[in-house]
């Protein structure tokens, strides 16, 4: 059922023993999120590796090296994106000595193909650059948008799957594509809220509930998040983990925003997992009328 | 003369991709570098025993923050 939609109320016939009992487990289980290190008691797998942190960081738009690691470090993030780009003699300092350092794993981006043959061979040297089978594949279809080209997509990840990469394509909110993502082999699904960069949020909640309806691979909200609201929105909706790039690295203070990013994540896992009251056009009071007194 | 990341560059015909990765500063071990020739991506193993042909277009990559 989606979350957004429902508007039906929960029935009011349940036991006493059956809320007590669902209170005492929602503590508990509150109490394991809470307790130490508020590390998520149960990790987020994609295609058998487990990520203890819920929260994927870009590396795009930093205004500094140091920048970067701080707000790594300020997220927790544990798997971080990188782009592969002509060897530039005048770039400051080592990325991957930077990115090495903080102890994160390496998600490569196909960023900056509009063709599925672009994208594949981008993949490929990606591989042999970092040493791993993992890419966020990105193929774009329009300049001004970023809008991933659902054919050439999907035409990438099917021969990517077949030359044994780990596959998390950037796609559309639409269910439909996202399933046939995951039909070709695709490890995870990276919706976008809003076009990158654009800091809009999520425009369509309902069709990224939808998505999560829809396949059985982790959901990962990509592009369009603007500040820490919309990361704890797209957790409530379902979403595995979320994306951010430059939410964080263009924020005014990327350290405190990675830090609001890390706590919204963990807060929308832990609504999600809460229940969340339906929705109603009247009041039901928090305060029992019974007993109420008689002035008059 | 080869075509180096799209500009003409002087060095690099008929020596091994290995060569040209020296060359340019880039760690032997070529980790964080990938070289791609006329498209066709060239692994690491093969740096050694590839030689750049006469006019090849040649790209050679890094890690660089995006996404």
């Amino acid at each position: 059922m989606i979350e957004l939609a429902s508007t039906s109320a929960q029935t009011d016939a349940q036991t006493d023993a059956t809320a007590s009992a669902r209170a005492a487990a929602a503590s508990a289980q509150a109490e394991t999120h809470v307790a130490g290190s508020r590390a998520d008691p149960t990790p987020l797998r994609v295609a058998g590796r487990e990520l203890r942190s819920r929260l994927l960081l870009g590396t795009g738009g930093f205004p500094s090296l140091e920048s970067l690691a701080g707000s790594i470090r300020a997220s927790g993030s544990e798997l971080v994106t990188v782009a592969l780009r002509r060897i530039d003699p005048s770039a400051p300092g080592s990325l991957l000595a930077v990115l090495e350092a903080e102890g994160v794993e390496l998600l490569p981006n196909t960023a900056g193909c509009f063709t599925a043959r672009d994208a594949v061979i981008t993949a490929r040297l990606a591989r042999e650059a970092f040493q791993t089978d993992w890419v966020k594949l990105e193929v774009v279809g329009d300049e001004d948008t970023l809008m991933p080209d659902a054919p050439e997509l999907l035409k990438a990840a099917e021969q990517l799957v077949d030359e044994g990469f780990v596959v998390l394509p950037y796609t559309t909110d639409d269910p439909v594509l996202a399933r046939r993502l995951v039909d070709v082999g695709c490890a995870a699904v990276m919706p976008l809220g809003a076009p990158i960069g654009s800091g809009m949020g999520i425009r369509n909640p309902y069709n990224i509930a939808l998505i999560r309806e829809a396949v059985s691979v982790p959901v990962v909200l990509d592009a369009g998040i603007g500040t820490a609201s919309d990361a704890t929105l797209a957790m409530e909706l379902g979403c595995d983990a979320v994306m951010v790039a430059s939410a964080v690295s263009r924020a005014q203070d990327p350290l405190a925003m990675a830090a609001a990013m890390r706590c919204a994540v963990e807060a929308g896992l832990l609504a999600r997992g809460a229940g969340r009251i339906p929705r109603r056009t009247y009041a039901t009071p928090s305060t029992p009328t019974a007993g109420t007194p008689d002035f008059s | 003369m080869i075509v180096l990341n799209g500009e003409p560059h002087e060095q690099g015909a008929g020596e091994p991709v290995a060569a040209l990765v020296a060359d340019l500063g880039l760690p032997e071990h070529g980790h964080g570098v990938a070289v791609a020739i006329d498209g066709e991506v060239i692994p690491r193993a093969a740096w050694e025993s590839r030689v750049i042909a006469d006019g090849a277009h040649v790209e050679v990559l890094t890690a660089m923050q995006g996404g």
